[in-house]
């Protein structure tokens, strides 16, 4: 696993393992760019902390700062790396266990008859 | 400590590898135990879906390997990434005849692969990470 693509994960999930910065995150995935006043209005946490996460956000690639009306800034979830941390996701959601579980029953079900009638077949032939 | 790049699994399965093989490689077979639905061109290159009726999706399979009743292989979406991403993983099925049955390994891989370049060039400049930051977090926040 090459370093870099491995840090970009550990930054996404860092980032969600926290309240507040899951909080930004779902609301500017929700609701598309927003200042930090705006997620001041719709979050319960201070503007000031909000923008310090935001800046954070920023700083790990999670969000990019754009210039907004009046100057000021909006966020923009940058979603490059979240699907840096689905592919890890992916690989640990893929159930293979409960897919082969599923071969096994449909086998079993399906050739109940079929491969009970080839087993004594072969057996006619050994004998 | 890494994410997986490779998923593999062995079982033992009480039927021949022939009926494995058409359970594998059929539309009939993967509709009924993969997808709720299936079809499959069946040759290296080809097609193949499988749709799941109840989550509303369908994977689109390239068809990888065909070497009856041995070895089959596919690759496919990651599931989660939006549709024209060019990521896919490798799916491989070996079938060994074992006693009456068969021993069935899959293995899939490709959950690491790297980003495409373009892709890869937009984390330049990130790579600071979170140390610092989150060590200048607390200390904002022990100041506030």
């Amino acid at each position: 696993m090459p370093p870099e693509t491995e840090a970009v994960a550990e930054q996404v999930f860092v980032a969600l393992a926290d309240p507040t910065r899951r909080a930004i995150l779902a609301a500017l995935a929700s609701g598309g760019p927003a200042t930090a006043t705006d997620l001041a209005g719709r979050l319960p946490i201070t503007r000031q902390a909000i923008a310090k996460h935001l800046a954070l956000l920023a700083g790990a690639g999670l969000v990019r700062a754009e210039p907004g009306e009046r100057r000021r800034v909006r966020y923009r979830l940058r979603s490059a790396p979240m699907q840096v941390a689905q592919q890890f996701l992916a690989a640990l959601a893929r159930d293979w266990d409960g897919t082969l579980g599923a071969l096994q029953d449909h086998l079993d079900r399906s050739a109940g008859g079929p491969t009970v009638a080839t087993l004594h077949e072969t057996r006619g032939h050994d004998d | 400590m890494a994410f997986p790049d490779r998923i593999e699994r062995t079982v033992q399965i009480a039927h021949p590898p022939a009926t494995v093989w058409a359970a594998l490689t059929t539309a009939e077979g993967l509709g009924a135990w993969f997808g709720n639905e299936a079809a499959i061109d069946l040759r290296p290159g080809g097609s193949a879906w499988m749709r799941w009726a109840e989550e509303g999706y369908t994977a689109q399979m390239r068809v990888e390997r065909v070497e009856a009743p041995a070895v089959f292989a596919f690759t496919w979406h990651i599931y989660g990434l939006p549709e024209d991403d060019p990521r896919r993983t490798y799916v491989e099925f070996t079938l060994e005849p074992a006693g009456a049955g068969t021993r069935l390994t899959v293995t899939e891989s490709g959950f690491a692969q790297l980003p495409g370049d373009a892709y890869r060039k937009a984390y330049d400049g990130n790579s600071e990470g979170w140390a610092k930051e989150l060590g200048e977090l607390a200390g904002y926040l022990d100041a506030a």
